[in-house]
């Protein structure tokens, strides 16, 4: 049995206007590949930010493994594209707290090794503005690595990429999760990738959701290519 | 030109006044305060016609002024983003009101008002250059030791809420260090035309630098131009320091703006 990380029962969750999900249960372990799917405004977003302490849940419980490092790459920024952040700035933007601006030799070689994992390392002083959307991605994820996370999660991380550039994100996404057993909670609406990657799966849907096994995908989502 | 106390003075201000407004305005400019800087100068006129009715230097009637309204400017905006700009057109309405009406409670020259709108060289003593130096100082040593954070909740804020700093102490202790900068920045160059230094030289250096530090750099070195130069200008030509750095600044950020627009055309 693997190790569970995080461990979520009768969750309810809801703005002041409104509630967004209720009685929602299900455990993540160490390892897996989670893809979280569902339409618009189902509440994806709302879910990660209440595992992330964000927000308030109404009711239930969530059960977090003890100092779990979480790296998140959340679904909106706004990062000015006229601002002078090269892809290496960017990431060192990442290394928080009282300490003195320059950074240290081992900060610097994290950011390389980060660099490297994500195939940007060619890139690591062309500005943050400059570089395809793909590249953004990656550059992201490299910022989230720097805290070396054991639970990775991407907020629609490929959403708005091309086919081919969104498996170059993937390949690396899944290479982390194989390579170095990072756990990924992955969100998407693109059921190609969330075929062909992850290991599972969490459909929240209109007062309900089902979860397991990919290979267990609802039939009405078989021959879908976007929820 | 050094031989004169009054000149030694104006030289060291100023490069206090350029060096921590270069690195204050990098900031000023990611988090888009602009508006709350030019509004801090307003009140920091208000301040000043303050310490003038109540017997204070102008500096310490301005620090007064700017540090209680840029707390209460971080206390009731914080919540709600949206409200800032409301929030700050308030309280800047209620202190130069204030100020209007203490400039007509005190019974000093509208000469005395000029100066401070507009920035005089002879009026700063040596014990101003010490408290300008004590405050430029502490402005220094706390961006040292905030740069990191200040750094990720200036330039990236959605990416900045994972990383657990504290952003409401970060917003008030920036403002306060804004309101000192404005203060200090307003003995040489007028409360009227801080902004010339504390956005300007940031927002041209803006174009040029590819990393936050770099950045920060540059507009340090902008900064310094401006007010070196504008300084001596005005000490050979007898016209006010503060239209020669005004003229500086803003051709520096056009050739910025014409640099930008070439590097885009490749
Ligand atoms: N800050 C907020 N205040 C009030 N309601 C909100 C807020 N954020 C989201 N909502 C509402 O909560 C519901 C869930 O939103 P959420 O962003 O979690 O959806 P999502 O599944 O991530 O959608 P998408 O696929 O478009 O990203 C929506 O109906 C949305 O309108
Ligand atoms: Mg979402």
């Amino acid at each position: 049995m693997k190790e569970t990380l995080i461990k979520v029962q009768n969750l309810e969750v809801g703005y002041p206007n409104q509630k967004v999900f209720q009685n929602l249960s299900f455990e993540i372990h160490a390892g897996q590949f989670l893809a979280v799917i569902g339409e618009n405004g189902i509440g994806k977003t709302t879910l990660i930010k209440t595992l992330l302490g964000q927000i308030k849940p109404l009711n239930g419980k969530i059960e977090i493994e003890n100092h779990l490092k979480i790296g998140y790459v959340p679904q909106f920024r706004n990062i000015d594209i006229e601002y002078p952040l090269t892809i290496a700035d960017f990431i060192s933007l990442n290394f928080t707290g009282i300490k003195l601006p320059w950074l240290s030799k081992r900060e610097k070689q994290k950011i390389n090794e980060v660099l490297k994992q994500v195939n940007l390392f060619h890139l690591r002083n062309r500005p943050l503005g400059m570089v395809s959307g793909g590249e953004k991605q990656r550059a992201y994820l490299a910022q989230a690595l720097i805290k070396n996370p054991e639970l990775l999660i991407l907020d629609e991380s490929t959403a708005s990429l091309d086919p081919k550039t969104k498996r170059e994100v993937l390949e690396v996404v899944s290479k982390l999760n194989r390579e170095l057993n990072i756990t990924i909670i992955f969100i998407s609406h693109d059921l190609n990738l969330v075929k062909e990657y992850p290991d599972s799966f969490l459909w929240l849907k209109r007062d309900e959701y089902l979860s397991g096994d990919i290979n267990n995908l609802p039939d009405q989502l078989k021959g879908e290519s976007h929820v | 030109m050094f031989s004169y106390e009054f000149m030694q003075n104006a030289y060291l201000a100023g490069t206090l006044i350029a060096i921590i407004s270069g690195i204050m305005g990098v900031f000023v400019i990611a988090r888009n305060m602009s508006f709350m800087a030019h509004t801090l100068s307003e009140i920091g006129f208000a301040g000043a016609a303050f310490g003038m009715y109540a017997g204070l230097t102008p500096l310490n009637g301005m620090l007064v002024f700017t540090t209680i309204s840029s707390m209460l400017v971080g206390q009731l905006s914080s919540k709600i983003e949206s409200r800032r700009e409301s929030v700050i057109s308030a309280i800047s309405g209620l202190f130069i009101g204030l100020g209007i009406l203490f400039l007509a409670l005190s019974d000093k020259s509208s000469s005395y008002a000029t100066s401070i709108l507009f920035g005089s060289v002879i009026g700063i003593s040596r014990a101003d250059v010490w408290q300008m130096s004590i405050l430029s100082i502490l402005i220094l040593i706390v961006s040292l030791l905030m740069y990191r954070n200040l750094k990720d909740d200036s330039f990236d804020p959605v990416g900045a809420k994972t990383n657990h700093i504290p952003n409401r102490l970060i917003s008030v202790v920036f403002l306060i260090m804004l309101a000192l900068n404005v203060s200090v920045a307003a003995q040489i160059v007028g409360s009227l035309l801080i902004f010339i230094l504390l956005t300007l030289p940031a927002s041209s250096a803006k174009y040029f630098a590819h990393t936050v530090f770099s950045m920060m750099l540059l507009a340090i070195a902008f900064a310094l131009v401006g007010v070196w130069v504008g300084l001596y200008l005005g000490y050979v030509t007898n016209l006010p320091v503060t239209f020669f750095i005004a003229v500086i600044e803003a051709l520096i950020y056009g050739v910025a703006l014409i640099f930008n627009q070439l590097k885009y055309r490749h």
